[in-house]
């Protein structure tokens, strides 16, 4: 980015003894530096210092609930707490991981659909686009909340639906009652949410490949299935890339659907890792435990965010 | 050229094949239809049912669904509309709401635009190293970030405040409006620039004078996005708020269902309709923006 300003200011300004540039560059970039603090100051301050803070309490007894007892170092015990056998975190993580492993792969596939569909050119566009959007913008406490009503035995239209199909299902329970029930409800919510985001970033994908790609395609032959896996697929890999990311660290990080449907119940059958952190930090407020549980959460993010953003700006 | 020759051989055979194609073309577009409906049917079908079993009276939640009372409620009563306000003082809370979501939005441009434009055109040492931490930012796990805010705000005595939470939500907005913004200032020609600073304006003048009106179509959308981005917390706002009074509307929805024995859900989705009534308006009125925000936002 530097080198392409810097020529093409030579370009523009030929007469121009290479100093006074120079020092315009060098004025330029003081001022830039003030500009960007404010952004990098507030992000620190609100990334970097719980960080910090979370690693050194990972290493500490702090429990609010134990009012006088000291603040005091305990080594790595929070963190070897958490891989003991028949721990929470380890039972949250192995739920955590199968959830993502799921809801990926569903979520990009119908996302890939939805995509295809928008892509068409057809009456309705426009306001098929407007519905896939609004579940996405509504925020998680309403499509949980409305999934909650939805998968109510009597408010909802779920086993109304399904008690039309056979009567002993017109008063299924479906939240805190079967574990399996449960996961589908939140999964369903989730999705529900979510495929949209997926779908509008593989639209994008799709709109960058050229038209004349697929007419030689047409022309050389190819069925449509094999225009969609020889051109398609090939073409839109770093858009799939993209939304496979984000998908993972949301699902991965999925708490607010958990919460509000659930609560992490029927016991503990739906508690994720991010349910467990809250749990511990706000509800046990143990600031110990939580640390060690938020430092490893960060250390699963940022390993895929890093790869996000490596890919993100190949070029620079 | 060669292209268009193509196509025209390529249309000359269509068309000789055209009396057999035509009946299982129009097959197929009878069936991308039917699955155009279903998808619409499936995003907008819940919304329609939060709506209908909002219209219902107390008596016909605690009857519950069927019989007369099926997907066409057996009459309708806007009771639970006031009921919300009167009983669960929802206004309070959404205010709440707006407040927290317009003062993080008002931030988010201010700080986000300065940043955006100083990473596009100011040629600084080490951009593709701070934009990196920006955005990674953005992909910090909100819960953990909660522990130590809490009590840090503990200490400083506004754990139970809406107004910390305008800074905290800054994580949710600030790198994508930044990003956002910075491949919109790149977007403007320099050479605009170039001429007010040969007039002898300075950077600031610049900014304020050539810059800030060529940008408001950017800025608008990253303030959409952003309001959105804020509007829709839950996380942070359960995590730090306490008294009813101070909450904002997503967590006072989610106690309305916990604090009774009986969950009254026409109460909860008059709420919920209430809630998504400006982000169903902003979508509506701004979709291309909103798309094309998001997919900027993504990758390029």
């Amino acid at each position: 980015m530097a080198t392409e300003t810097s020529v093409r200011e030579r370009l523009a300004l030929p007469g121009r003894p290479p100093r006074r540039a120079g020092s315009r560059v060098a004025a330029d970039r003081r001022f830039g530096y003030l500009l960007v603090a404010p952004t990098v100051a507030l992000l620190l301050a609100v990334t970097a210092y719980p960080l910090v803070a979370n690693l050194w309490n990972s290493f500490h007894f702090d429990n609010l609930s134990y009012g006088g007892l000291p603040h005091k170092f305990v080594g790595g015990k929070n963190y070897t707490n958490l891989f003991s056998s028949g721990s929470d975190w380890v039972a949250a993580l192995e739920r955590t991981l199968a959830f993502t492993a799921v809801t990926i792969v569903f979520d990009v596939v119908v996302g890939l659909a939805l995509a295809m569909m928008m892509h068409r050119k057809f009456r309705g566009r426009g306001l098929l686009r407007a519905s896939i959007l609004i579940p996405w913008a509504v925020p998680t406490v309403v499509s949980a909340m409305l999934w909650k009503t939805m998968f109510d035995p009597r408010a909802g239209f779920v086993d109304y639906f399904l008690g039309a199909i056979h009567p002993a299902w017109s008063s299924l329970t479906w939240l805190n009652a079967s574990v399996w029930r449960s996961w589908a409800a939140i999964f369903v919510a989730d999705s529900w949410k979510n495929i949209p985001f997926v779908a509008i970033i593989l639209l994008a994908g799709l709109q960058i490949i050229p038209n004349e790609v697929y007419e030689a395609a047409r022309i050389d032959g190819a069925t449509g299935w094999q225009a969609f896996r020889r051109v398609t697929l090939p073409m839109l890999r770093p858009a799939l890339v993209v939304a496979l990311i984000f998908r993972t660290l949301q699902a991965l990080l999925v708490f607010d659907v958990i919460y509000i449907m659930t609560g992490g119940g029927p016991g503990t059958s739906t508690q994720t890792l991010s349910f467990l952190n809250y749990q511990t930090f706000i509800i046990n407020t143990d600031f110990g435990a939580g640390g060690a549980i938020s430092m490893l959460l960060v250390v699963i993010a940022l390993v895929i965010s890093a790869g996000y953003v490596r890919f993100l700006r190949p070029q620079t | 050229m060669t292209s268009t020759a193509m196509t025209a051989i390529a249309r000359r055979r269509r068309a000789a094949a055209a009396p057999r194609r035509s009946g299982r073309k129009a097959i197929r577009e009878t069936l991308f239809y039917l699955a155009v409906l279903v998808v619409v049917l499936i995003a907008l079908f819940p919304f329609y049912w939060i709506l209908r079993t909002s219209l219902e009276s107390n008596s016909q939640v605690a009857a519950g669904v069927g019989g007369s009372n099926g997907i066409i409620p057996s009459h309708l009563s806007a009771s639970a509309y006031p009921d919300v306000f009167s009983q669960q003082h929802f206004l309070t809370p959404l205010v709440n709401s707006l407040i927290v979501a317009l003062g993080t939005t008002v931030v988010t441009i201010i700080v986000g635009s300065l940043a955006g434009y100083a990473l596009a055109r100011l040629h600084l040492r080490g951009a593709g190293a701070i934009l990196g931490f920006i955005l990674l930012a953005g992909f910090f796990p909100v819960l953990a970030m909660i522990g130590p805010l809490y009590l840090l705000l503990n200490d400083l005595h506004i754990l139970d405040n809406i107004f910390p939470l305008i800074i905290v939500y800054l994580v949710y907005t600030l790198p994508l409006t930044t990003w956002l913004l910075k491949n919109f200032f790149e977007q403007i020609p320099a050479e605009l620039e170039e001429a007010a600073l040969m007039d002898g304006a300075t950077r600031l003048q610049t900014l304020r004078r050539v810059v800030v009106p060529v940008a408001i179509p950017g800025v608008f959308t990253a303030a959409i996005l952003s309001f959105i981005l804020a509007w829709n917390d839950f996380a942070f706002a359960v995590s730090f708020l306490r008294t009813t009074g101070h909450f904002t509307a997503p967590l006072a929805i989610v106690t309305f269902g916990e604090s009774q024995f009986q969950v009254f859900y026409n109460l909860i989705d008059a709420a919920v309709v209430i809630v998504s009534i400006p982000i169903a308006l902003l979508v509506l009125f701004a979709q291309r923006r909103i798309v094309s925000g998001l997919t900027a936002g993504s990758f390029r």
